[in-house]
């Protein structure tokens, strides 16, 4: 009933092309942008930020990248891992080489020394697709791992392997307590995944798009395979670069290779075939199984052995939540194969005509 | 009928073979200003391997292509589309993920001036090009008649509806030339009409020269100015559609000779 197109008329395609055409979108998103940036700074704790708001924001930054690659252009990778580091180490090697570089730019240069690796290493998908584009991609990953651990001067001769940053600020706002933490992540969240909206309804992204459905075709109506997938590339990676700047400075703090790990790919991955290829709400949802489904199991599960009198230890508990999250996995891909976006917009469709069957 | 034009692409002894197999031996034919050019011949005679060469889908082993003058020894689909070529596809090869109207604005990609940045904040350069080329592109809905369609993804649409939007991509490159391979393969009667219109009004009042593939005899006999016979890789026949039906040697391979 409230969610209607109904009676909104456009009248110049100027309308019909805005982010949110429909009324009710714009209200909601301006709603949770209003929540999020001045509700939830009331309420919560230090814990729900640490554990699960701060690491999903970033997360869904960095899964928005690995969605404009794998979910818009079609190119599937698992080296996202690989580009959050180059892009949290190049931060690093930004901040602690020159004197005085202010905390917005050293972040910016770890995205571009990102999206310039991302390309080099996006090079071998005019040439091969598919799995094998993924093991090519998973080169990267085993080639920034062992870089960062065994090239000393990356980690600027730090005797234990592992770098710290401190004393982050901008134009005086220290970001040191967890709320101002989440603050500045949600204000990059909100600029990219705005960015990301646009370039994917916009050229680029019909760029990108056709180069996923049909190559061929896509070639004869003049889109360049080079040009749109290595843009694609370069996007992505930027993104990913940034997320992976801001996991190391904001979230860790201090932090060493093992952070960005193969795992951290396969997450990535995960949480876009999860949350919905193709989507960009669907980078969110995504973000936000991943992340919060095993605390919540973590929490929920010790509650149920209670109810039925068992008494589960802690590695039981550990254990059981890596099997239950596997099959909710296994499951939703069996159930939705197009993620929980496809979910969302079935949803929405059959709202617009509620409470009417067709 | 407007078959005086002067020659715009002409291909001078084109020959293509895939390992030992010729699929073109040596083929020779123009193709004139504004007119409807068909290339005919039985299953297997290389009639969509000819339309892939002259856009650069396939490269010949031996041949040139002169578009306007120019000479390309080696074409490729881009250099064709910039050229101002465009096609169709025998089996449909829409981008099936995106909406009807996002698939004919992808046929406007080698008009969109704005970059990636300018696209990314959206408000300014890129959204003043987007709005333009949406207006260029709803007169191309109009004319299709597929406005009730045009947010649908191509995926759920009837194969005959797909087939005009194939059009409509084509047509939002505004070509020159225009290849259509096979665009009434597995229509109805209503269907080919409507799309016979499409297609001689594209041509009448678009100016756009038109190069064709059909099965259809009383089709191709009906719309097009000259008639290309290809057979086993071999041109057997070229002229105005009644010569070539009175032309012994189609007759003999479409009917079979008479021994």
């Amino acid at each position: 009933m409230l969610y209607r197109e109904n009676g909104q008329f456009k009248t110049t395609y100027a309308a019909d092309q805005q982010t949110f055409p429909i009324a009710q979108d714009r209200w909601a998103i301006l709603a949770i942008l209003a929540f999020a940036f001045l509700g939830v700074p009331l309420f919560v704790d230090e814990y729900l930020l640490r554990a699960i708001l701060i690491p999903f924001l970033i997360l869904s930054l960095a899964a928005l990248g690995v969605n404009i690659l794998v979910g818009y252009c079609g190119q599937i990778t698992l080296g996202a891992g690989a580009f959050m580091a180059v892009g949290a180490y190049a931060a690093y090697n930004f901040h602690i080489r020159i004197e005085g570089l202010p905390l917005l730019l050293t972040l910016l240069f770890g995205g571009v020394a990102a999206a310039l690796v991302g390309i080099v290493f996006g090079i071998p998908s005019l040439r091969v697709r598919g799995l094998y584009l993924a093991v090519a991609t998973l080169a990267a990953q085993f080639l920034t791992d062992w870089v960062f651990l065994r090239v000393p001067w990356f980690t600027n001769y730090s005797s234990s392997g592992s770098v710290s940053v401190a004393n982050l600020q901008i134009l005086g706002w220290q970001i040191a307590e967890p709320i101002d933490k989440y603050l500045f992540c949600l204000s990059w969240l909100t600029v990219f995944a705005l960015l990301a909206k646009n370039m994917t309804r916009c050229a680029a992204g019909r760029q990108w798009m056709a180069i996923r459905d049909m190559d061929v075709a896509a070639e004869v109506i003049g889109i360049r395979p080079m040009v749109a997938k290595l843009s694609a590339f370069a996007v992505s990676s930027f993104f990913v670069g940034i997320a992976g700047a801001l996991w190391g400075f904001v979230h860790l703090a201090s932090w060493e290779p093992a952070a960005f790990s193969v795992d951290r790919s396969f997450q990535l991955l995960f949480m876009v075939i999860i949350g919905g290829l193709g989507s960009i709400m669907g980078s969110f949802f995504g973000a936000a199984f991943i992340v919060v489904l095993p605390i919540a199991l973590n929490q929920f599960l010790p509650a149920l052995g209670r109810l039925l009198g068992v008494t589960v230890s802690t590695a039981g508990v550990a254990h059981a939540e890596l099997i239950v999250f596997g099959v909710l996995i296994v499951f939703f891909l069996i159930k939705e194969p197009h993620g929980l976006a496809r979910l969302w917009s079935t949803g929405k469709e059959k709202l617009r005509l509620w409470p009417f069957p067709h | 009928m407007n078959a005086g034009g002067e020659v715009v692409l002409d291909l001078q002894k084109v020959s293509l073979s895939f390992g030992g197999v010729k699929a073109l031996t040596e083929i020779s034919f123009d193709v004139r200003e504004r007119e409807i050019r068909a290339i005919i011949g039985p299953n297997g005679a290389g009639k969509s391997s000819m339309l892939n060469v002259i856009n650069g889908v396939y490269r010949p082993q031996q041949g040139e292509i002169v578009l306007r003058g120019q000479r390309f020894t080696r074409m490729t689909p881009y250099k064709a589309a910039r050229a101002g070529m465009s096609r169709t596809f025998q089996n449909i090869a829409l981008f099936r993920g995106m909406s009807v109207l996002d698939n004919i604005m992808a046929g406007r990609n080698l008009r969109i001036a704005s970059n990636l940045f300018q696209q990314a904040i959206w408000w300014g350069p890129a959204r003043r090009e987007e709005l333009a080329h949406r207006e260029r592109v709803e007169q191309i809905i109009d004319f299709l008649e597929i406005q009730h369609v045009r947010k649908t993804p191509v995926g759920r649409l009837p194969y005959g509806l797909q087939k005009r939007v194939d059009l409509g991509r084509a047509l939002a490159m505004e070509p020159s030339i225009l290849l259509l391979d096979e665009p009434m393969a597995g229509m109805n009667v209503e269907e080919k009409q409507d799309m016979c219109r499409f297609i001689l009004d594209v041509n009448d009042q678009l100016g756009t020269t038109i190069v064709l593939i059909e099965h259809d005899m009383g089709v191709v006999m009906d719309i097009s100015d000259r008639v290309v016979v290809l057979d086993y890789g071999r041109k057997i026949g070229d002229g105005i559609p009644d010569d070539v039906r009175a032309n012994p040697e189609v007759i003999s391979a479409y009917l079979g000779a008479t021994h």
